[in-house]
Formats: structure tokens, sequence, C-alpha cells
């Protein structure tokens, strides 16, 4: 196990490296930064101390802590997964936007 | 009276000679737009006197219409057309599709495949995928058609300014009719012939479409 955790930790510590450097140059917004960087620290706790999971399973009614990371980590991923399609879908109708206006602007009339 | 027929065309060069040719006899204004098309259709389509417009990416046959609709109004439309490129409607029939606009003050019209005229669709479409659809259009958005998934259609120049279509794709017959109920319109219904050349869009598409709207009252 503990070598398990050295990863995930040097892992972890690479990318809020990143993240800073990413903050620092302006390319994040501080609420996007800071849901961040606490979901990696999230992490390095729950790779270190897997009781904590345990007790937040058990305050939530579910049995064991492994659960409790499944059902969030699955949340979390559907919740990315809506923000993707609807981003997608704005950048798709920019796109018909932009085509149309094209088309409009060098229509061939005969 | 400005009429403008708009013809979204995508891959049509096999076909939409025989319907330009039966439309420029008429007195409307041809509007195609060219949704991109990887073969000949733009070419074919120059040679003959009509207003066309080219999609530089297929964005499909929502979003190409609208691009009709919007250069129709800024020609100064006062009725607009919708109408297939690939043969399946008959042109002769714009006239009865027009009437209740010209004549009675209808604001939108939709064709029919389902009312007196005959036309000769295939068994799996008329009693399985319509019928469906039909229920889906009608529990979904207060749809009450009984063809609501009918490319030919007319409305008037305030009509085609309140319906914005936004879906891109093939969900737009559902949009158009539920915002023409949405906004209050009035709405008639005539019967049309539909000309099976193939069999179009079955069940896939039909779940497509139904994703699409579906979708879209998620992100809304």
């Amino acid at each position: 196990m503990i070598y398990l955790q050295i990863i995930v930790s040097l892992f972890v510590v690479v990318i809020l490296y990143k993240l800073f450097k990413q903050r620092q140059g302006g390319k994040l917004s501080t609420s996007a930064f800071l849901i961040w960087f606490l979901l990696w620290l999230a992490v390095l706790v729950v790779f270190w101390q897997p009781e904590v999971t345990s007790y937040l399973a058990n305050l939530l009614g579910i049995g064991r802590g492994a659960d409790l990371a499944i059902y969030l980590s699955i949340l979390v991923i559907f919740f990315i997964l809506f923000r993707i399609y609807i981003r997608l879908s704005k950048i798709e109708s920019q796109i018909t936007k932009v085509i149309r206006k094209d088309a409009i602007d060098n229509v061939k009339e005969k | 009276m400005n009429i403008f027929v708009v013809i979204p065309a995508w891959n049509e060069a096999r076909k939409i000679r025989p319907v330009l040719e039966s439309l420029i006899s008429l007195p409307y204004k041809v509007v195609v737009v060219d949704d991109a098309s990887s073969d000949d259709t733009y070419k074919i389509v120059s040679e003959y006197p009509v207003a066309l417009l080219r999609h530089k990416v297929n964005r499909d046959q929502g979003a190409a219409l609208q691009t009709g609709n919007d250069y129709a109004l800024s020609k100064g439309a006062d009725v607009i057309v919708h109408f297939d490129a690939d043969g399946q409607f008959l042109s002769e029939e714009i006239d009865e599709v027009l009437a209740p606009i010209l004549d009675q003050d209808y604001d939108i019209v939709f064709g029919s495949r389902f009312l007196d005229k005959k036309s000769d669709m295939p068994w799996l479409k008329k009693n399985v995928i319509f019928p469906l659809a039909r229920i889906v259009n009608r529990v979904l958005l207060g749809i009450r058609l009984t063809d609501p998934q009918n490319g030919f259609r007319a409305m008037t120049r305030a009509s085609a300014k309140k319906i914005q279509i936004e879906h891109d794709g093939k969900a737009h017959c559902s949009e158009i009719a539920a915002k023409a109920f949405t906004y209050n319109l009035k709405v008639k219904e005539v019967p049309i012939t539909v000309i099976y050349h193939e069999f179009g869009q079955g069940f896939s598409g039909g779940l497509k479409i139904l994703k699409d709207l579906i979708f879209s009252k998620l992100i809304k």
C-alpha cells in the first residue's frame, strides 16, 4: 500500500504544481482553481487516511468508504460529461452561425 | 406578393435537376442552400436562375433551412415555402399549401401525407414509425398534427421571424411545429403527396431526433 501511496502522492504533487502554474499564467479562474485544488487535496487525504472515507460514508448511510468514493466519482464524471455536452452544443451553434453568415454574404444570384 | 421557395440540398446531384426544372416556370423565387455537398449539386444548381447559397461545412438540414429563411427574409419575402431537393414533393401542390395563407390568413401551413391524398409509403413507416412519432410529438411537445415529420410547409414573414430553427439536424420538423403551437400561430394542415424513392429515415433516425429533442430540453 505504501508504494501506491507514494506514487499517488508524487502524481498529485505534479498536478498541483501544474495547477499553480496555470493559475499564475491566468489560464484558470479562482473558483476553478480552488475546486481542482481541493479535489486533488482530497485524493491525497483519502490515499493516506482511507478511514476518513468510511467515516464520511457511514455519515451518509453508505456501507464502505470505497463505495462512497466510487459513487462520488461517477457523479463527478457525469457532471463533467454534461458540461462538455453543453459546451459542445454551444460551439456547434456558433459554427452554424458563422457558416450561415458566410453563405448569405456569398450568395450567387441569377 | 414575394413568395420564396427554400430548398436545402445535400448531395442531391442525381435528383435536384427535375425539381428545379419544375420550379423555375412558377412565379416563385427559388433559394437553394447547398449544405456542403461533396457531389456536383452546387454546379448543377448554378445553371438555374435561382439564388444559390453554400454552407462551407455541412451543418445539416435544419441549419440549411434557417439559412434559407434568413436570406429570404433579408430579400423581403412575404411568404416562405420549405421544399425538398430530392423530388419527394410535387411543385404543383405548392399552390395548395399556400392557399390557406393567401386566402384565409393562416400563419403557417403544414403538408400532411396522412390526409386525403394517397402517398404510397412503406408499410413500416405508415403503420409503425409515423404513429410512434405522432405520439411522441403530441405527448412531449404538444404538437397536434397528423404528420409532424413532414418537410413541406409554408409560413408568413412574421411567422418565419418568430420561428428561429435552432436544431441543426433533423429535429427541426418537430421544432418548427412545436414553436408554431407555442407562439399560438394559426396553423392549418393540407393534404399533399409524398413520393417515396427510398425509405429515408428509419427507426434509428427517429431515435436520433428524439435524443436531440430531449437533450435540448435538458440544457435549456
